[in-house]
């Protein structure tokens, strides 16, 4: 008999009575500003929020801030003057010196300051965990309050890969010291248009 | 081998670690006290969070068939396991496959509780973990002590030491900040060097085929997405219905373990890159057979969170390393034994049966109660101490016989009173950091009699 079938006839035969799902309900936040709620909660966590309102607002603050970086990318078309724009790397070992990365995220959650990005909008699975540092444009009207309003907006949609990514890569590991840019990005800003 | 008791003593030989280490996870402990008390639907979310679990244990079978299926359809490879030798025997063929001889792993309890690493080094394949904390325990060669928060045990100047020894940082830097970048810079280049990357999980569901990895460091994404192939290592019990059921789960996971809202990371991988592969090994090492014993199959609801260690006082006060098992603490003292009762049989002692643990527990796992079970079932089949043997005999034969009680209550006292000795020295365990107290002059037998009204 195969691994496979050992184990499941040794479940089959020791799981107990069935026990039925309960019914997932959402619950009020206190709360009711959610772009508040992002914006506290992403500067807690150790990213910012910055309020712009267009695509020559954010060139602005990257040439201010970022003018050093080495290489920004880019999927946004419109931000062509300051980043590298492409749609697909074969190979992500290729961007291993990139400083600056600028993506659109589907949607915001006002409880933890997470954005919810698919592979659709990333030119590499890799990308916004390999960049130096990270931003993120985000639609304040697509901001919801909590995890499970979250997973209602995902639905049953498709995708090869998607995260929840909350602020920039952290540890805590030595003697619960927090360091920002463990093995990812350094910081994290999330552009609110 | 060392039992939890001297193991245990050996790490109270220095008291002011022993404070050190109590007060920083104390400190978890408040950090997530801070996070649940905000959310006033905290209760509620436990309960759902309880029941699901619950379903999942009544339809395990079914729900990996499901999975197995969704995963294969979306492209995933998937292996099943029955114990750990062929979870071990899967990884080294898969790097066979791949020509590969060496691998980046991220966090998983599952590759310790299985000794991968040992079994891959045997083999010459040269593995790195990616976790900041289990990179230092790995260049220590210790295992992890905390479930989170691996090095937890050890003092940021120790941990220098190791860096200059292994990374060559300057002799007595000592500064985290200054530390983790040098270990990003030296993972970095694993992370790009290596062909094969195997990740824990901490979600798989079933309806959809996909599963979730939460990290903080993004350690796993960065192994994953610039590897070709990408090991998932899965115990079974880690599956859960529907995706909307993350919405509770990713909502107490790391508000319980580290008193964040959510971790950094929560990845989903439901698809393999064009042109690279993910395998997934679904392990049972008797999980199984842990589901057919009704007082202890709740133990499998458990999430990781490491919440039961961060609150429990024997766990603070005698350190990770004393359970001598891959899970500590008190979720570990129930879970082990169900792995080998005769060599963890002194698990289920290690504890004051406070309760602390079950209150913090998001997933509403009765662990004291099960703790306390566990110490019946363990006298029972015979693998309690000769010395926590002897003395229940004694105990049940004073006990049930009232003379003898209550002579040998008079003698106890009267020795005590006379010859103080006789219990204040180092033979006795209790007088260890404590001093015994003054006896009473008389019983509360003798009280009563004297003063009951007539």
């Amino acid at each position: 008999m195969s691994s496979r079938e050992k184990t499941l006839e040794a479940l089959k035969k020791n799981q107990p009575d069935q026990v039925e799902l309960p019914a997932i309900t959402s619950y009020e936040q206190s709360e009711k500003d959610n772009v508040l709620q992002f914006k506290n909660t992403l500067l807690f966590i150790g990213g910012q929020a910055i309020e712009v309102n267009g695509y020559g607002d954010m060139i602005t603050y990257i040439k201010e801030h970022f003018g050093e970086a080495k290489r920004i990318l880019s999927t946004i078309e419109a931000l062509h003057p300051v980043a590298e724009i492409k749609a697909h790397y074969p190979d992500p070992h290729s961007l291993e010196d990139v400083g600056l990365t600028i993506v659109n995220a589907q949607f915001g959650v006002a409880e933890n300051g997470a954005v919810w990005i698919t592979d659709d909008l990333l030119p590499a699975r890799a990308l916004p965990f390999i960049t130096e540092f990270l931003a993120v444009v985000l639609e304040k009207k697509t901001i919801v309050p909590t995890m499970q309003e979250a997973y209602d907006r995902i639905g049953i949609s498709d995708y090869g890969f998607g995260v929840f990514i909350a602020g920039p890569s952290k540890t805590s590991d030595i003697e619960q010291s927090l360091v920002l840019g463990a093995h990812g990005p350094k910081g994290m800003t999330i552009f609110l248009i | 081998m060392k039992n939890h008791p001297e193991l245990a003593e050996q790490f109270n030989t220095d008291e002011a670690r022993v404070n050190w280490h109590d007060e920083t996870l104390w400190w978890v402990r408040t950090k997530r006290d801070r996070m649940s008390h905000a959310l006033p639907e905290w209760e509620q979310l436990r309960e759902s969070a309880s029941q699901i679990k619950n379903n999942v244990l009544s339809n395990l079978s079914d729900y990996l068939i499901q999975f197995e299926s969704n995963a294969k359809a979306n492209g995933i490879i998937v292996h099943w396991a029955a114990d750990a030798n062929e979870h071990n025997a899967i990884v080294l063929s898969l790097l066979r496959q791949q020509g590969a001889t060496q691998m980046v792993k991220s966090k998983s309890m599952l590759t310790e509780e299985c000794h991968l690493n040992e079994y891959l080094e045997q083999n010459n394949i040269d593995v790195v973990d990616s976790d900041l904390g289990e990179r230092v325990v790995q260049l220590a060669k210790e295992p992890p002590s905390h479930i989170v928060l691996p090095c937890i045990h050890k003092k940021k100047e120790e941990i220098g030491e190791l860096f200059h020894e292994h990374l060559g940082t300057p002799k007595g830097n000592a500064d985290p900040q200054f530390l983790t970048h040098a270990a990003r810079l030296h993972l970095r280049e694993k992370f790009l060097t290596r062909k094969v990357a195997l990740t824990g999980v901490n979600f798989a569901i079933a309806d959809t085929g996909e599963f979730v990895v939460c990290t903080n460091e993004g350690n796993a994404d960065m192994g994953a997405h610039l590897a070709d192939v990408h090991i998932a290592s899965m115990g079974i019990e880690k599956i859960i219905p529907q995706r909307k059921h993350l919405g509770v789960f990713l909502r107490i996971l790391a508000r319980s373990a580290t008193g964040q809202p959510v971790t950094t990371y929560s990845s989903h991988f439901k698809k393999p890159r064009e042109g690279k592969a993910i395998h997934i090994i679904l392990v049972d090492n008797g999980r199984s057979i842990h589901l057919g014993r009704p007082d202890f199959r709740n133990a499998l609801k458990c999430i990781r969170c490491g919440a039961c260690m961060n609150t429990c006082p024997v766990y603070r006060r005698s350190g990770g390393h004393s359970y001598h098992t891959a899970i500590a603490g008190p979720i570990g003292s129930i879970l082990a034994p169900n792995l080998d009762m005769k060599k963890y049989a002194d698990l289920p002692f290690a504890s004051t049966l406070c309760g602390s643990c079950s209150n913090v527990c998001p997933v509403k796992i009765d662990i004291h109660d099960q703790l306390f079970k566990w110490r019946q079932v363990i006298v029972k089949e015979g693998y309690a101490t000769s010395g926590k043997k002897v003395g229940m005999k004694v105990m049940n034969s004073v006990l049930s016989h009232p003379s003898l009680y209550r002579t040998s209550g008079k003698i106890g006292r009267w020795i005590m009173n006379h010859f103080p000795s006789v219990v204040n020295n180092k033979l006795n365990p209790w007088f260890r950091q404590r001093e015994m107290p003054e006896p009473p002059k008389e019983s509360f037998r003798e009280w009563y009699q004297k003063n009951k009204k007539r």
